[in-house]
């Protein structure tokens, strides 16, 4: 056993949570209370597996290219395989999803109360298709997991949803599958004008004429940008946050969302340098329209969830600026955003689940002044608030700070113009916190007597625990996810600078 | 050379005799100091490692310097309220520097939170008198580009910390009195300290990025403190309205730095050069073929938007009058003393960017005298004792940015320690008679206090006349040399501008002294029983400002009233030239200052006579002058313009076009959905079309055929 884990690492990292999928099926339905423990304890040996990988690929310290690399035929006659590998921006992706999965289980302990077998079933399927995403190495593969991760959520959001799961649940569902649909008739014409193969590594070193690429990127870069998700295609994003269960907007904010911008990072932008020149205004416009535009939108906004989910299009804007101006600081910056953003929204979903679990209403003008009834929570709130807004010494600071300053050395004006995102992303916060925890108390019971809120439980208290010191460590030692990082940064960078025409990007190198 | 392990036993020895100490719980101050030991062994591991431990990658020393800050505030939770007191008492601002051993070889360094200590130290070592720690840890590494974090101290910032720590000592002892029947006892005072800790990092960063991380956290601490009381919801949107105002100026800084970057970047031939570094920076300033110089401009300009937030100058000044709805010692210590000088402070630690571009220093003098004048008439018409000295202090704030915009960067920094001791006072001043009149703000329920509080009357007069600039209180020499610059400098209209706020300082000033003190008690308050001034925590720290507030200004007597400007030398080195400096004679000097003087004074006298003697005069002034009065009362109707000219339009922006037109209609109903129900309606088509007669199919057949024959043929 134990020599075969160590061999199959990943892949058991990628499948353990099948372990407990399997174990949730054979479970009767009269015993079904005991389908929260064995996700549990399902997610827990995965994070303990994650955990290990990455002390293993801490001890190998690659410089470059893909650790734990395998690579099984799985259908050899369309050369079809198993191939997967990581390097340090998918370790960091993988770790974040191992974290929060045993957090979303715990966090849906009370929450959920019927049909909590297939809840579970679902959440562990979903970790399965996040954690195959980020390490496929082969196209196809990634499809693959793609899907997996799709179809689960599509539930998780319809079935234990708010009012209107089903509207959200359909949009969610017709958005993505426009783009994956997409996306799979672009790889499959990858496979064929590109020798046969669906491996991702022998794919980059084929040279395409632009304009084949202009449209196989265009193809790509829908599917992730509706994932990311991208201005115009944001609004599934608010209505499935809104209404999805805690656990589920805790997944897509955190993790889900991620999946898109790594798509741009692994395939989309690799793979098609030239078209990557030559979209690159429009999306850069299109993430500086995201950034303010979702801020000020957010602002508005009557419900807490809403309000954000629109943070989420701000901050992942922040994500695409970086990526495409192409510059080293803007890209590393822009992957260390990725995580920070799932640590921060995450965990202002998972705080505002607590609240919501209590008082039943998502809307602000129903609270106002719970902050000296339930202390803790307001603390832990805020932290997370300011975090998100990127205060100096928490996380977001350092991943804001290079992407605008990778943005800035290209791009000046749209670093100015996202930076007045950080100004609203101020407000909108600042205002939410004072409407929900400030001034007198509004909160009222049906019969018109004051509510009585209880502050953390030791469950909520130990689910905040890790994501709180992540935001503090983040802010002080950014170097844990940014030293990891580099080597894979560079050799994105590298791929995407193999232009046929060249000088046209005004790519600032450093000193190095 | 001692190795590393020793200092590790010798920490771990300590913080055993502290946990011991703290276990045992004899008695408090055993505690407390128990506390300290504890605290020092941490410390002492912390210089220990930095010293050694490059190869930990820092993350030993991160997880210790967020021990100790974490220590710094939880320490006043963990203990007991009256624990609180007493470590109010042994001079809380206990974020401790340490000052690097002149010898490199012997780390013996040791930690002091003195900073009488500090000055000592740094006086004493030979040569150029500057302790740097060197990179502490490094914070942010990308593309080989390192930015560290380090602690310098120099002349300037040695000053800012006495003031910050001096007047925040006291302060922390004023609030134990205070505040002393508060409910959030407990929390107020960490929030203090942890504005204590940001402030030193501010004032003590060796780079500009990290001294941007105390601008910020600075900037948090006074939101957590302005909506202290926050279940009153004035108070928590005064709290926002100050963060998010600051964000503005913050955003100008953040660029500021960028531009900084991208002009530096292709300097260095290795990137080992921490490029945001103020040693380095200067150094590339002082180049002859500088690469700042082009962009100088810009970049002052930047740095000054966000020194306008911080220090709250026009247009951004809008913050710090609502800012006053936090505790009155807040006020006095983080929007009077400190914080809101942090702007003044910036610009002179940048003199050498700022030399570069006359035209920024222009705007820096011109904003600076602009907004002097205008606050200070705004100061004229308000009738809540601590919005009277809000306004002062934005009036001040605008007299040292004169200073530094004209070049004359050591009297504006000058100003700001004169003017930290006694606006400092004037708060803590008008603390203690809200606290008597039991929580009564409004000037003109007060009157004739006189007698009633004659500790704070006498170190409240004694403030008046140092901030109206009398010779010889503190404010005389500050204000004197700011204006004696700017004239000597050439900037005759700027002076102008300066002496006519001096008279209007003067007056309302004077105005609030005679409402407020002499006359007889109003009608409003007749029934108020005066609380007895008893507590000494808050009278000490008020006899010491006073005190500071009359012989402050003797640090800086220039030679023409027969000083030295010990000041001024003492900062000289910091200060790479002070620009279109003149060499007017002593005489002329010594004739323009004392007729300021005299200026001010019959202002000064005007007023204490009308308002202690002739309150009616006003009120008949007011109806006369109905226009003018509206606008000063309603401070220019600034705050209604930027609500209705900017925060109005970009809400219905945001609410009506961006979200329901834009997101909800265009892309949403119109988009999406509009996708969906065309594809229903050609799904629709299509299945009409089925419709299993063989007569329709032959149609179809034959359209098709006509158009692929059609298609062919032609």
């Amino acid at each position: 056993m134990m020599p075969w884990l160590s061999d199959n690492l990943l892949t058991a990292v990628i499948f353990a949570p099948l372990l407990g999928v399997a174990g949730l099926v054979l479970l009767p339905r009269r015993h079904e209370a005991a389908s929260r423990e064995i996700a549990l304890v399902t997610s827990l040996v995965t994070l303990v597996l994650g955990g290990w990988l990455a002390y293993r690929y801490e001890a190998m310290a690659p410089a470059a290219g893909f650790a734990f690399a395998q690579a099984v035929p799985w259908i050899p006659d369309l050369s079809i395989y198993y191939r997967i590998g990581i390097d340090g921006v998918s370790l960091a992706l993988i770790l974040l999803t191992v974290l929060l999965t045993p957090i979303c289980v715990l966090c849906s302990w009370r929450e959920i109360t019927h049909r909590r077998k297939e809840f579970m079933f679902l959440l562990l399927l979903v970790e399965v298709g996040l954690n195959g995403a980020f390490v496929a190495l082969d196209l196809f593969l990634f499809y693959v997991f793609w899907e997996v991760m799709l179809i689960p959520m599509y539930f998780l959001v319809g079935i234990w949803g708010g009012q209107k799961r089903i509207m959200a649940a359909v949009k969610f569902l017709l958005y993505t599958m426009v783009g994956s649909v997409l996306m799979l008739v672009a790889i499959l014409s990858l496979y064929f004008t590109g020798g046969k193969t669906f491996n991702l590594l022998a794919l980059y070193d084929v040279v395409l004429a632009p304009a084949a690429q202009w449209w196989l990127f265009l193809a790509f870069a829908l599917a992730f940008a509706i994932k990311v998700p991208l201005f115009p295609f944001h609004t599934w994003l608010p209505d499935a946050h809104t209404e999805a269960p805690t656990a589920g907007s805790v997944i897509l904010a955190g993790v889900f969302l991620k999946v898109g911008t790594y798509g741009f990072y692994r395939f989309a932008m690799p793979l098609f340098p030239d078209a990557v020149l030559a979209v690159r205004p429009l999306i850069l416009a299109m993430a500086v329209i995201g950034i303010v535009g979702g801020a000020l939108v957010s602002m508005v906004q009557p419900d807490v969830k809403r309000l954000i989910a629109y943070s989420s299009v701000s901050h992942l804007g922040f994500v695409m600026l970086g990526l495409f101006a192409l510059t080293p600081e803007g890209v590393q910056g822009a992957v260390l955003q990725m995580i920070n953003h799932g640590i921060s929204t995450g965990g202002l979903f998972l705080l505002f689940g607590m609240l919501y679990e209590r008082t039943h209403t998502r809307m602000i003008a129903d609270y106002g002044g719970i902050g000296r009834a339930i202390p803790l929570y307001t603390t832990c709130f805020i932290l997370l608030a300011l975090s998100s807004l990127g205060l100096p010494g928490l996380n977001n600071f350092v991943g804001e700070f290079l992407v605008l300053l990778g943005a800035f050395r290209v791009e000046p004006v749209h670093a100015v113009l996202s930076a007045v995102g950080v100004i609203i992303g101020a407000v909108y916060l600042l205002w939410l916190v004072e409407r929900v925890f400030f001034g007198a108390t509004r909160l009222r019971t049906e019969t018109g007597s004051a509510v009585k809120l209880a502050d953390l439980n030791r469950r909520e208290a130990l689910l905040l625990l890790p994501l709180i010191g992540l935001v503090v460590w983040l802010g002080i030692y950014p170097r844990l996810v940014l030293d990891r990082t580099a080597p894979s940064v560079a050799t994105f960078l590298h791929l995407v600078q193999r232009t046929q025409v060249p000088d046209t990007i005004p790519l600032a190198e450093g000193p190095r | 050379m001692i190795g590393l392990e020793h200092y590790i036993v010798l920490s771990v020895v300590l913080f055993c005799i502290g946990a011991f100490g703290v276990l045992t719980r004899r008695n408090l101050l055993i505690i407390l100091m128990s506390i300290e030991i504890m605290l020092s062994a941490a410390n002492l591991a912390f210089v220990a490692f930095s010293r050694y431990g490059r190869g930990l990658d820092g993350q030993v020393i991160v997880l210790f310097v967020f021990v100790i800050a974490a220590c710094e505030v939880a320490e006043p939770i963990s203990e007991e309220r009256l624990a609180a007191k007493v470590q109010a008492l042994l001079g809380l601002p206990s974020v401790q520097f340490y000052a690097p051993p002149p010898d490199r070889d012997d780390p013996a360094a040791s930690p002091t939170g003195i900073t009488a200590w500090l000055f000592y130290a740094l006086t004493s070592l030979p040569g150029s008198p500057t302790a740097e720690t060197g990179p502490l840890f490094q914070w942010i590494v990308f593309n080989g580009w390192v930015v560290e974090v380090g602690l310098r101290l120099d002349q300037l910032s040695l000053v800012m910390t006495g003031v910050v720590t001096g007047v925040g000592s006291l302060i922390h002892l004023y609030s134990v009195g205070y505040m002393g029947h508060d409910k959030g006892f407990v929390r107020y005072f960490s929030y203090l300290n942890l504005f204590l800790f940001f402030m030193l990092i501010l004032v003590l960063a060796d780079n500009l990025l990290l001294m941007f991380v105390g601008w910020e956290g600075v900037g948090l601490c006074s939101y957590l403190l302005i909506g202290y009381w926050f279940e009153d919801p004035a108070k928590a949107a005064a709290g926002k309205k100050a963060f998010v105002v600051n964000r503005i100026g913050d955003f100008g800084f953040l660029l500021g730095i960028f531009s900084v970057w991208v002009a530096l970047e292709g300097q260095v031939p290795d990137s080992s050069a921490a490029l945001l570094n103020f040693e380095f920076m200067r150094e590339m300033a002082l180049r002859p073929d500088t690469p700042l110089l082009p962009v100088a401009t810009a970049i002052c300009l930047l740095f000054f938007i966000g020194a306008c937030g911080k220090s709250a100058q026009i247009p951004l000044h809008v913050w710090l009058p609502d800012a006053m709805a936090g505790p009155t010692p807040v006020s006095a210590l983080i929007h009077a003393a400190t914080m809101v000088t942090a702007g003044v402070y910036m610009i002179a630690r940048l003199n050498f960017l700022y030399i570069l571009s006359p035209a920024a220093m222009q705007v820096v003098a011109t904003v600076g005298a602009v907004t002097a004048l205008f606050a200070a008439t705004m100061g004229l018409a308000q009738t809540d004792i601590k919005k009277v000295l809000a306004y002062s202090t934005i009036s001040q704030l605008g007299f040292m940015f004169l200073g530094v915009g004209v070049g004359a960067f050591s009297a504006g920094v000058f100003h700001l320690v004169t003017h930290a001791f006694f606006k400092a006072l004037l708060f803590l001043g008008a603390g203690s008679v809200i606290h008597a009149m039991r929580e009564e703000q409004r000037i003109h329920a007060m009157g004739g206090l006189r007698n009633e509080l004659p500790i704070t009357f006498w170190t409240f007069l004694t403030a008046t006349v140092a901030i109206a600039g009398i010779y010889p209180f503190a404010g005389f020499f500050s204000k004197d040399a700011i204006l004696w610059e700017t004239l000597a400098r050439g900037h005759v209209g700027l002076w102008v501008l300066g002496v006519v706020t001096a008279a209007v300082t003067a007056f309302y000033m004077f105005r609030l002294l005679g409402l407020v003190f002499f006359g007889s008690r109003s009608a409003l308050s007749q029934k108020v029983h005066v609380h007895k001034e008893e507590s000494v925590t808050m009278l000490l720290p008020l006899i010491c400002l006073g005190f500071l507030s009359f012989i402050g200004g003797w640090l800086g007597v220039p030679a023409a009233f027969g000083g030295a400007d010990h000041f001024g030398h003492f900062l000289a080195p910091i200060f790479l030239q002070e620009i279109g400096s003149t060499h007017a004679s002593h005489g002329t000097e010594a004739l323009v200052g004392l007729g300021t003087m005299l200026w001010v004074g019959v202002w000064a006298i005007l007023a204490l006579a009308i308002y202690a003697q002739r309150r009616e005069w006003p009120s008949v002034m007011a109806v006369r002058f109905r226009r003018a009065y509206a606008l000063l009362v309603n401070d220019y109707f600034v705050d209604r313009i930027y609500y209705r000219g900017v925060v109005q339009p970009l809400v219905w922006i945001s609410d009506r076009v961006l979200w329901r037109a834009q997101d909800a209609m265009l892309i949403d109903r119109i988009g999406v959905h509009g996708t969906g129900r065309a594809m229903l309606l050609v799904g629709r088509l299509t299945a009409t079309i089925q419709t299993g007669l063989a007569p329709h199919y032959l149609f179809f057949f034959v359209l098709g055929a006509v158009v692929l024959v059609g298609w062919f043929v032609l």
